[in-house]
């Protein structure tokens, strides 16, 4: 059980990247009792069980691999002070920084001065995917596979196909590849893959053959999966003979305490509205990480963590502006997915704050913003699909704001 | 093979919702019982996957044997769940009218329910009906409030059926497959694919198998099972505040159509689909059909647009040529086949037994009720209740989503009826259930289930 004798000033809520970065610099900066609550049993989060390298470069100025940075992650908090929980399940996160934990012993309700939600990402399954044919079993996530090889030694199948050209489907070869997995193919419904070169020459050094153009459209098997059944731009569809189906990327935030709380959640994100000091719709609560959106690197969560930290810690010390004089800030048409933060303080806009967008599409144009039908901003764009898009908020004609910012794209 | 010294006094074959309640009643009538099971798991056929409603046979066939098995059940349940420890959500229903054609049936509906000796059902206006379910699309124009429609548990249940029979003296053979059989004039000797098992009195339940069995043993069946496919779309827990009772459709002369319902777990789901098919094993899913179930859904509800699926499935009902339920007694060969149990099963089957038991009793068997029968504690899975997480000592919440204990899971691992494959600790425990699937938990759950299924969800690897 937690100790409750002395008051806790900064719970936080998932122990990956991003919420030990935060725990780190709150302790760094001189916050007393900072509590880092891990429902798993090891904290360190999704990088656990990446057992690959380059994990930590912009951390530590190392290279290690997932797990070894984890650890480092780990080990660094502790030094600090951080007081970690693990087997520490958030139930239910109320109101005022009051949060139901579910313990081994039995239940808790602690209280503390500010929550930060750092509870990252999870990859679609194949039901929120809308993936037809049987329910069967060995149809896993990414992240479950990766857990299955690295935590436990143990693997699935032996001839997979691979859905999604993200990055984490070129981890999941990579995982494969460590347990004697052969995946039989990649399928992606893109033209070109979605992860960046030089990742996607990985899949051809291990002999695994990427299709493009290939949607999956059923899973078929009786009792255990025995092929794949893709269709291809022409609508032709036939199947991929395998034993089993990885289903990587398409990450969605693990918004669940808020969305069941009483947080705002963003329907383009899936992660809470913040403004851009990371607060949600409730002042006492922030967030950090890929919780924000999906997704981003261990690295950018933790940078991101870090500076959570750092506004909590201003917070604590009322050094942060109240959260009322907000204007909302929202995406519009098909190209643009989603803005973040979707709320913006401007009276206290400083010069490196940022809109972060993404797109759902490629894009070579302009973003404009306006509000009240003025033109209130606008940055030139040249991005692929699913890639990070950074807006300086500078760039925006603050005095001409008159009420919601809404950012629309513009063909070149 | 293995002949049993005495036979039993039934055999009755499928351990689904129906046979585990048939082997409940038979054992609380002081018969000695055996339920014979092809798969490794219990409820594995058409009782995986249904709507989860106990239902009041409002709406069913006035004078079928159907509606009184489903209100006798009904009453039984209600009887019953406290004792258990079962969960039954008195959440009501309405059968909504969406057209001017549709409010005039609503009369038409309502005389059926009274009919069927449902007296409170009560027609309310569209007005009446939005502030009881105020998310509901304004599009609705009036409709019939059914209260006592309510929500259950549909696998907590059967199991604690099953669990009453067990623990009062009967008995159950898994992965136990009826091939055939022989009536001696006095008993049956039955085929199995675990050797010969002896009854005198075989009670056929055998639900999507239920024609082939009978087959098997005669040569001929009296009906043929269609089965027909339902899919369903499961949403976020998010959602279920979006309705409070039972959305259910003015029914056609084909199907009770598409139904919006909360679950006892804290979901909301839309569905089923009504798909005639041939295949007995098929119940796979299709994009399209769901999508146009999330469409129906967001029709009646529209803020469910969205909102997060957390699962999709499709389950099969035993349907056959017939409306009614198939249930006769063949007398001379000490035979009773209860088949072409469709989608009210789950409602019906306490009252499915209670009517099968007189059948028998009517051939002249002759058995002493048990005086005082054990009665069983019922997993606790809902979300209401006392859920084992908020208990001390619970080892660990293995599955994140549905906050699953390491020992829920190593309860279901155990006993006569552990579960020896992921869909049956599913049903037993809900692991995996919730909106991710297993992300967080499989790999947990692969090693805590290491030599326990027939199917492993994985297996070791040399490090």
């Amino acid at each position: 059980m937690i100790d409750l004798t002395t008051p806790i000033d900064v719970a936080i809520i998932g122990g990956g990247p991003s919420g030990l970065a935060a725990a780190t610099t709150l302790k760094a900066t001189g916050v007393a009792r900072v509590v880092v609550l891990e429902r798993e049993s090891d904290a360190g989060g999704i990088p656990r069980h990446c057992g690959h390298p380059p994990f930590g470069a912009r951390e530590f100025k190392r290279i290690y691999t997932g797990p070894a940075y984890a650890r480092k992650l780990v080990q660094t908090a502790l030094a600090a002070g951080v007081e970690i929980h693990c087997l520490t399940t958030v139930v239910q996160a109320r109101e005022g920084g009051e949060l139901l934990l579910a313990l081994p012993e039995g239940q808790q309700v602690i209280n503390a001065r500010r929550v930060i939600y750092a509870t990252g990402v999870r990859e679609t399954p194949r039901s929120a995917r809308l993936l037809g044919g049987m329910r069967l079993q060995g149809v896993v996530n990414t992240g479950a596979l990766q857990s299955m090889v690295f935590l436990k030694h143990m693997r699935p199948f032996k001839r997979p196909v691979i859905v999604g050209t993200e990055l984490v489907a070129i981890s999941a070869v990579s995982t494969c590849a460590h347990a004697g997995i052969r995946p039989a193919a990649m399928v992606e419904p893109d033209p070109r893959p979605t992860a960046r070169f030089p990742f996607t020459i990985y899949p051809r050094l291990k002999c695994v053959p990427m299709h493009l153009n290939t949607r999956p459209v059923a899973i078929h098997g009786d009792k255990t999966v025995s092929s794949l059944e893709v269709e291809d731009a022409d609508g032709a569809r036939r199947h991929i003979d395998c034993d089993g189906v990885i289903l990587s990327g398409m990450f969605t935030p693990e918004s669940t305490l808020g969305r069941m709380g009483h947080l705002e959640v963003d329907p383009a994100t899936g992660g809470p509205v913040v403004d851009q000091f990371g607060r949600c719709s409730d002042p006492v609560y922030f967030a950090a990480g890929n919780l924000l959106r999906p997704v981003e690197t261990a690295g950018w969560c933790w940078d991101e963590g870090r500076r959570a930290g750092a506004r909590v810690a201003d917070d604590l010390a009322e050094r942060l502006p109240n959260g009322i004089e907000t204007v909302p800030v929202s995406v519009q048409g098909p190209v643009l997915k989603y803005v973040m933060p979707q709320r913006l303080n401007l009276k206290v806009s400083r010069g490196k704050d940022v809109l972060q967008l993404r797109l759902n599409d490629i894009a070579k144009g302009r973003i404009i913003a306006t509000s009240g039908g003025k033109t209130v901003g606008q940055w030139s764009v040249n991005s692929r699909k699913e890639r990070r898009v950074l807006l300086s908020v500078s760039r925006l004609d603050q005095s001409a704001i008159t009420g919601p910012v809404t950012m629309t794209f513009t063909p070149a | 093979m293995t002949i049993n010294s005495t036979p039993y006094d039934v055999a009755i074959i499928g351990a689904g919702i129906v046979g585990c309640a048939m082997a409940r009643r038979f054992t609380l009538e002081g018969a000695r019982v055996v339920l014979l099971e092809k798969a490794t798991d219990i409820l594995d056929g058409a009782s995986k996957a249904n709507s989860a409603i106990l239902h009041t046979g409002f709406d069913a066939p006035v004078g079928s044997i159907e509606v009184g098995c489903i209100q006798a059940g009904h009453e039984e349940y209600r009887r019953i769940y406290r004792d258990f420890g079962l969960t039954l959500d008195e959440c009501g229903a309405n059968v909504v009218a969406w057209s001017e054609e549709e409010v005039a049936k609503l009369e038409q509906i309502q005389q059926q329910a009274v009919d069927n000796n449902v007296m409170d059902t009560r027609l309310i206006t569209g007005d009446d009906l939005r502030k009881v379910e105020p998310n509901l699309s304004d599009r609705a124009l009036a409709a019939i409030a059914i209260p006592r429609e309510s929500l259950i548990d549909p696998w907590s249940s059967p199991y604690a059926y099953l669990q009453q029979s067990l623990m009062n003296g009967g008995e159950v053979m898994l992965s136990c497959e009826v091939t055939g059989g022989r009536f001696d004039g006095s008993g049956w000797k039955l085929e199995t694919t675990q050797g010969l098992v002896r009854a005198n009195h075989v009670v056929n339940c055998a639900g999507l198998y239920g024609d082939l069995v009978n087959s098997s043993v005669f040569g001929q069946a009296p009906f043929t099972i269609t089965p027909r496919k339902g899919q369903f779309v499961v949403y976020d827990k998010a959602a279920s505040r979006l309705a409070r009772s039972v959305i259910l459709p003015v029914p056609t002369a084909r199907t009770k159509g598409i139904v919006l319902f909360r679950t006892v777990f804290g979901n909301l789901a839309v569905g089923p689909t009504a798909e005639d098919q041939q295949s007995r094993t098929d119940s796979s899913i299709d994009t399209e059909t769901l999508r146009s179930l999330m469409a129906a859904g967001e029709a009646i509800v529209p803020a469910l647009k969205g909102m997060p699926v957390t699962a999709t499935y499709a389950g099969l009902r035993p349907a056959t040529e017939f409306k009614d339920y198939q249930i006769s007694a063949d007398a001379a060969n000490n035979w009773i086949t209860v088949g072409g149990i469709r989608s009210t099963g789950l409602s019906g089957a306490l009252g499915i037994a209670q009517y099968v038991y007189g059948l028998y009793r009517d051939t002249g068997a002759d058995h002493t009720a048990l005086t005082d029968p054990v009665i069983p504690t019922a997993r606790v899975l809902t979300d209401t209740a006392n859920r084992d997480w908020k208990e001390k000592d619970h080892g660990e919440i293995v599955c994140h989503c549905e906050l699953v204990t390491r020992r829920e899971i190593e309860a279901a691992l155990s006993g006569p009826l552990a579960a020896k494959s992921l869909a049956g600790l599913k049903r037993q425990t809900r692991v995996t259930m919730g909106r991710c699937q297993g992300f967080f938990c499989s790999a947990r759950l692969a090693e805590l289930t290491e030599g326990r299924f027939v199917i492993p969800m994985a297996e070791g690897v040399d490090k």
